[in-house]
């Protein structure tokens, strides 16, 4: 098991005929992701060619389900275009089969788009949308897996730590620290950087307790609104597994956008020592220097007897 | 992005939100011109700057930091009143509690009738992260720092959130506005021009309008005597006019100018610069120099693909910083190669003849190579495996030099 996306989980690439879809498609391939094809309006019926092989390019989403039986989707289309294209594939998975997972990879979707795509996608309570501004879910397999998103696959490997992070690199880190401890992963997840996207934190610590396979959580946070606050809060009376979590941004002065839009210390609030504060106060393990995620982490399970 | 209140009042007015008559100058003849022109004996003379707390401010003078005046928003009885209000603000630097010890040069005033105020409110429109929708907030204590009155009185802060569907509703606007104690014509002058600001804030891609304070005058009308508003920069593909309405001099101009090669930059007070992509691990790394005892000089993410040209930018500008004595590279290589980067990182120390120490931590994807060719290389570049000892390493190295 795993969360969401299973290893063999079928993908289609919204923007597959242009230069960053395509090359992260091959890459996905590349890693042995299912991909089944992509979404170009205007480019149906062309092929797209990805480790020497051609891959179908549909018209519109709900075509492209129609024929594949997809189940996710990821999106490489421009800021002006995505939230449409997010709209459009919630729109299609809803109608054609109930549920289906949108992954969004583009950075800079203006606020407002996503206000407005976020409510289309909770009116459609099968579909899950993850992102946007986030390096998207990886599924590592026995041999290849799941990798819809933009993430290094080289550095995966199939096990029982589930990783949930705001921020891309950080979440690289987070898995060479699992790596550096002999540990794999089940599932790890960006869920990006922006004020206002879909899956948040206690969507992924539900999934990961109700996951078999995930044994012990990390959660990766970063300054800016409160969302790792209430994850805490929620986690103290719902998760059983250990969780360990880091935030960066301590040094971070107010009032100043650091690179994500989200990350932003506002009127005093959402800085890194309230939310440190509130993961010790729910009884999670914190790594105060992410190189010391693994150390914590080895802690966490020998105390939970895992090690 | 931020705009002047006088920017602000514009936009308000094109929009049917009722504001005072006002004149934006840059001088002080135009500020007597401007007084001449409004027909109002009382005035009020405004310091425009992109921060907050101006009334409470304080004018210094630019070099010789002497005092010049307390208050950065006056009210002038007279023309010879906006005359002194006018000289001692234009050119004067103003500190506020958000500008820092600094504070900030004024160079426009806002010259605005007078007004026949019942009572002060306070409104905001933001993006709410938590409903990820648009919130409203109304409060009958206006005039106040809203900090104070949602810490000590929260009761008096009256919320709406705006389905993005259904848009703003007549009731919300109803139950807003008698939440405040409005009835009557001021009711209704409440409701209009909230669907009008409304329909602003989702047109002009703001995330935030605070208007404190809103004013009911004493005719039952509802005026717009303050204006913040802020645009959300994701959307500026489709503002053509934003570039009129932003004000360089407000912003860094070294943050500007890493803006526009693609690099996100941040100053700050330390000496150690740092080179980082993504800005998760931007501000990790940040923090682990802190936690091993040096201080930062910047946040600069160099985004997920960067090329060596900017490398090279991100290094020269870190430089620009006469207070860097040292810089730490951190790269976990995603779809950015470790290779590019050490490439990049040794043509830009030479091409720089960089003379602080220099350590580079790499990761991730073709990091061997990266590392090859940094030991392959005859510069003075010191090697790190992870964060903590990179964050060690530079610490130590600056440290040495004390």
């Amino acid at each position: 098991m795993s969360i969401w996306i299973e290893e063999d989980a079928k993908v289609l690439v919204q923007g597959i005929t242009g230069k960053q879809g395509m090359f992260h498609a091959d890459k996905m391939v590349e890693y042995g992701t299912n991909i089944v094809g992509g979404c170009t309006p205007g480019k149906g019926g062309q092929t797209v060619e990805l480790q020497g092989k051609p891959y179908p390019v549909w018209h519109s989403m709900s075509e492209a389900i129609e024929a594949t039986d997809a189940d996710a989707t990821v999106i490489y289309v421009p800021p002006p275009f995505a939230a449409e294209a997010i709209m459009e594939a919630a729109d299609a998975f809803d109608t054609i089969k109930g549920e289906g997972v949108v992954v969004c990879i583009t950075e800079g979707i203006p606020t407002l788009d996503m206000v407005k795509a976020v409510a289309y996608v909770e009116n459609r309570p099968g579909v899950r949308l993850i992102g946007p501004n986030c390096p998207g879910i990886i599924t590592p397999g026995e041999k290849g897996g799941a990798k819809i998103g933009i993430m290094p696959g080289h550095i995966h490997a199939k096990g029982r730590i589930g990783i949930v992070s705001k921020s891309g690199t950080l979440t690289y880190e987070a898995v060479a620290q699992t790596m550096s401890i002999d540990e794999g992963q089940s599932t790890c997840i960006g869920i990006g950087g922006d004020p206002v996207n879909g899956t948040g934190f206690i969507d992924c610590l539900a999934a990961f307790e109700a996951d078999p396979q995930t044994e012990a959580i990390i959660m990766i946070g970063e300054i800016g609104g409160n969302a790792e606050q209430e994850a805490a809060a929620w986690a103290a009376g719902n998760v059983t597994k250990p969780i360990v979590g880091f935030v960066a941004g301590a040094t971070a002065p107010p009032g100043k956008r650091m690179g994500h839009a989200g990350a932003i210390i506002s009127g005093g609030k959402g800085t890194a020592e309230e939310k440190f504060e509130a993961f010790r106060a729910a009884g999670i393990a914190c790594a105060m220097d992410p190189s010391e995620l693994g150390k914590v982490l080895l802690e966490s399970l020998k105390a939970a007897g895992l090690r | 992005m931020n705009i002047h209140e006088y920017q602000g009042k514009t936009l308000l007015r094109e929009n049917n939100v009722a504001v005072l008559e006002g004149v934006h100058c840059t001088t002080v003849e135009q500020a007597l011109s401007a007084y001449d022109s409004l027909g109002s004996k009382v005035v009020a003379v405004k310091s425009q700057i992109h921060a907050g707390g101006r009334g409470k401010g304080t004018l210094y003078h630019p070099e010789t930091r002497e005092h010049v005046m307390d208050g950065g928003v006056k009210i002038a009885f007279s023309r010879e009143e906006v005359e002194s209000y006018a000289t001692n603000i234009l050119g004067n630097i103003l500190v506020t509690i958000q500008t820092g010890d600094e504070g900030k040069l004024v160079s426009n005033l806002y010259i605005e009738a007078g007004c026949d105020i019942a009572h002060e409110y306070y409104l905001a429109l933001l993006v709410d992260r938590d409903n990820k929708s648009v919130l409203i907030m109304a409060s009958t204590e206006g005039g106040m720092d809203i900090e104070d009155v949602a810490h000590n009185t929260p009761e008096l802060i009256h919320k709406v959130v705006v389905d993005p569907n259904a848009g703003l509703l007549g009731f919300q606007k109803r139950d807003l506005g008698m939440s405040l104690g409005l009835s009557g014509a001021a009711l209704k002058s409440f409701g209009k021009m909230l669907s009008n600001m409304y329909t602003m804030f989702v047109r002009e891609d703001c995330v935030m309008v605070e208007i404190n304070p809103l004013v009911r005058t004493g005719a039952d009308e509802i005026v717009a005597l303050d204006s913040k508003i802020s645009f959300d920069e994701n959307a500026e593909f489709r503002h053509k006019n934003w570039d009129d309405l932003r004000d360089l001099s407000e912003e860094e101009d070294v943050e500007i100018r890493a803006k526009e090669t693609g690099l996100s930059y941040v100053k700050l007070d330390g000496n150690i610069g740092c080179l980082v992509n993504g800005a998760g691990l931007a501000m990790a790394t940040m923090d682990v120099i802190k936690l091993y005892g040096g201080e930062p000089a910047n946040f600069l993410d160099v985004g997920g693909g960067a090329n060596e040209e900017q490398v090279k930018t991100a290094f020269s500008i870190i430089l620009e910083d006469p207070n860097v004595k040292g810089i730490l590279v951190n790269i976990f290589g995603g779809i950015m190669r470790c290779d590019i980067i050490a490439r990049g990182v040794i043509a830009a120390t030479e091409a720089l003849s960089l003379e602080v120490p220099l350590v580079v931590r790499l990761a991730g994807t073709n990091v061997d190579e990266g590392k090859a060719i940094l030991a392959a290389s005859t510069l003075n570049i010191h090697p790190a495996d992870d964060l903590a000892e990179g964050a060690q390493k530079i610490v130590a190295l600056i440290g040495g030099d004390e």
